[in-house]
């Protein structure tokens, strides 16, 4: 991966990015940075301020919470958000299984980049209405 | 090939080849050199600089130095003052850049520049092949293990450890149509040249905004687009968007001066029999798209690394520069073996809190990484043991105000570079020094004092004490000073009560917090 296109490409096939037009896909290219993660590098701190949102492009992470895994996460899957809506820190380690590339932005720039974009916020709300509804099974 | 004052270091096995002759390849050679770690340079050319033997095109650096600061010329602290100067133990080496600069500006001028460089290698004694020209790379494997070996224009050099700090200077033009019938960042013209010319500028980052000021007395118009919005560091209160010395054009856009700012992707650019260029927009802030005629098409799309054949050998990038992707020492995250320096260790990018990059793709940045690598090569790749002095627990909170009052390295590298100290059976501490802070956080071993400085984007500097346990990590985030001493009663309280706190075990991971006993920017 590496020139906007590619970004472009890759994040045009993923369902939190569908309903943006070209132009919009290639600002969030052009806005996201691109970052690679090797296999055991921790992404995300449980506890720790200052963290980012992160859009899975390729490889696969680890959700680990005081020490036990809970999910993997896969391309398209994003994951830092939780702690930015809420201004809290991360329940959360994240940590890549294998190489990981990821598009992040910088927890001060999402709230203005999702009420820029509400059709990624909406997506993103049906994301979380899913894990909640999968979370809710889970205890009953 | 033998070795002469003027062309040492002739093909051959090295223990470890460092190519390149810019800031980042001699302040890597010096702290090699401190630590007796035996090495070769080899670089592409004639004299020390890097790209500063060429660039910024308008002649004038982005990073400051001031010859009169708060603090004594050459002590520790005055480094925070002085963004260009080379580091070294020796009083004659240190804080050179000062002594070339005319008083016209604290940005110092391109040549100034480049003399206080030449003036560090002169004077330090770097020694460099010059006018030796990496030109590929193979790997291989023998009875002792595995070799890079690097073809040059005077031979190959074999060598264990590989470290390239070759900087980011390929001009880098994005496929967008026609793009390229424009010129280059690197190709713009003399400015007066450019007199009554309508001119656009792909890319709004700080070189399409450096290259629209020194257009501003000659263009008739200047346009500058790219795709997503472009970000001033007044703002963003970092060194992230454009430096406050570009912002000129803002204010001629807002004006109505003839300078536009858009947000927009370039759809195609064409050229016209007359010469003249056709350039068709799509915006991506909702307005229609435009086409606009141009005399001048330049991209201001940045450079990316000459990796040469690094990738195809394993070498992981990112980003269209093409930046190698790094461990948080340094090392190519996919070719163990490989490392880098000056400019390229942004490819290491650390935790960013809060979206605040390093400085390591500046040189007040790189020059503490390098001097950090050179000890974890040391260590790592010859065998050379670390000492670590000891304090003793009583002492601990006097050192931690110590260090975050005084520290350059972790005032330039925030929230990137820590001081870690490391608990002992005795109830004292060993001084660990300086270690990339996402190391740090995540290493195994004893219990660990880890300090830094940070900043949030809020304006505030201030200092976050990690305490590292077997059970997780603490964040103790301390009140930021309004005049950036951490001396004061309250934060030598701070400190103290973060020290007397270490001795505590805590229960679990998840009972990490902010301690609450200062200063917290989230809800």
């Amino acid at each position: 991966m590496a020139d906007s296109n590619e970004i472009v490409d890759a994040i045009a096939r993923m369902t939190l990015f569908a309903d943006l037009a070209n132009p919009q896909l290639e600002a969030v290219a052009h806005r996201f940075e691109e970052r690679f993660f090797p296999a055991g590098e921790r992404i995300l701190r449980q506890g720790l301020r200052g963290s980012g949102f992160f859009v899975i492009l390729e490889g696969r992470a680890s959700v680990v919470v005081d020490g036990d895994q809970r999910a993997e996460l896969g391309r398209g899957d994003f994951f830092g958000e939780v702690s930015i809506l809420l201004g809290e820190t991360p329940v959360a380690d994240v940590i890549a299984i294998e190489p990981l590339r990821c598009l992040v932005l910088g927890a001060p720039d999402v709230e203005a980049f999702l009420l820029g974009h509400p059709p990624v916020m909406y997506r993103m709300l049906q994301a979380q209405a899913r894990r909640l509804r999968n979370a809710n099974r889970w205890r009953s | 090939m033998t070795a002469s004052a003027d062309r040492p270091f002739p093909p051959g096995e090295y223990p470890l080849v460092l190519i390149g002759s810019g800031p980042g390849a001699l302040q890597l050679s010096y702290a090699l050199g401190r630590l007796q770690i035996p090495h070769a340079v080899v670089s592409a050319d004639p004299a020390p600089g890097g790209m500063f033997r060429r660039w910024p095109f308008f002649q004038r650096l982005l990073s400051w130095t001031k010859p009169y600061a708060p603090a004594p010329s050459g002590s520790r602290l005055y480094e925070r003052y002085d963004w260009n100067s080379l580091l070294a133990e020796e009083p004659e080496h240190a804080a050179l850049m000062p002594r070339f600069m005319d008083g016209s500006s604290y940005f110092p001028s391109r040549p100034e520049m480049e003399r206080n460089l030449a003036a560090f290698a002169a004077g330090a004694g770097i020694a460099v092949r010059y006018d030796c020209r990496w030109t590929g790379t193979r790997l291989e494997e023998d009875g002792d293990g595995r070799r890079f070996v690097l073809e040059t224009t005077d031979g190959e050099y074999r060598c264990g450890t590989a470290v390239f700090a070759v900087g980011v200077a390929e001009p880098f033009v994005p496929p967008s149509p026609g793009l390229d019938l424009g010129a280059h960042y690197a190709d713009t013209r003399a400015a007066e040249t450019y007199a009554g010319r309508r001119v656009f500028i792909a890319g709004k980052q700080n070189s399409g905004f450096e290259l629209a000021t020194g257009l501003l007395p000659w263009a008739r118009q200047i346009t500058l687009a790219s795709p997503s919005p472009a970000r001033l560091s007044v703002n963003t209160r970092s060194l992230v968007g454009v430096r406050a010395r570009y912002v000129q054009p803002f204010e001629d856009h807002a004006l109505g001066g003839g300078v536009s700012v858009l947000d927009a992707a370039i759809e195609r650019v064409e050229r016209a029999a007359d010469g003249t260029f056709r350039v068709s927009l799509r915006r991506t802030d909702g307005g229609p798209d435009v086409a606009l005629e141009a005399d001048d098409v330049i991209a201001a799309t940045g450079f990316t690394a000459p990796l040469l054949d690094l990738p195809a050998l394993g070498v992981a990038t990112v980003g269209s520069s093409r930046i190698p992707a790094q461990t948080p020492w340094w090392e190519s995250a996919s070719l163990p073996g490989v490392f880098f320096a000056g400019t390229l260790t942004q490819g290491a990018p650390g935790l960013k809190k809060h979206g605040m990059p390093s400085n390591s793709g500046a040189v007040h940045g790189a020059r503490y990484n390098a001097r950090v690598l050179a000890g974890h090569l040391a260590r790592t790749r010859f065998g050379r043991p670390a000492g670590a002095a000891t304090i003793a627990g009583r002492e601990l909170g006097d050192r931690l105000v110590h260090e975050a009052s005084t520290s350059p390295e972790l005032w330039h590298q925030k929230a990137y570079l820590a001081w870690v100290a490391t608990k002992e059976p005795d109830g004292g501490f060993a001084d660990r020094g300086l270690a990339p802070l996402a190391d740090a956080l995540d290493a195994d071993g004893p219990d660990a004092v880890i300090l830094t400085l940070e900043a949030d984007g809020s304006g505030a500097i201030y200092p976050v004490v990690y305490l590292r346990r077997a059970a997780g990590v603490e964040e103790r985030v301390l009140d930021p000073d309004s005049f950036l001493a951490f001396t004061g009663p309250g934060h030598r309280a701070a400190f103290e009560a973060v020290a007397r706190s270490v001795a505590r075990p805590r229960a679990s991971r998840s009972a990490n917090r902010v301690d609450g006993i200062g200063y917290s920017a989230e809800p």
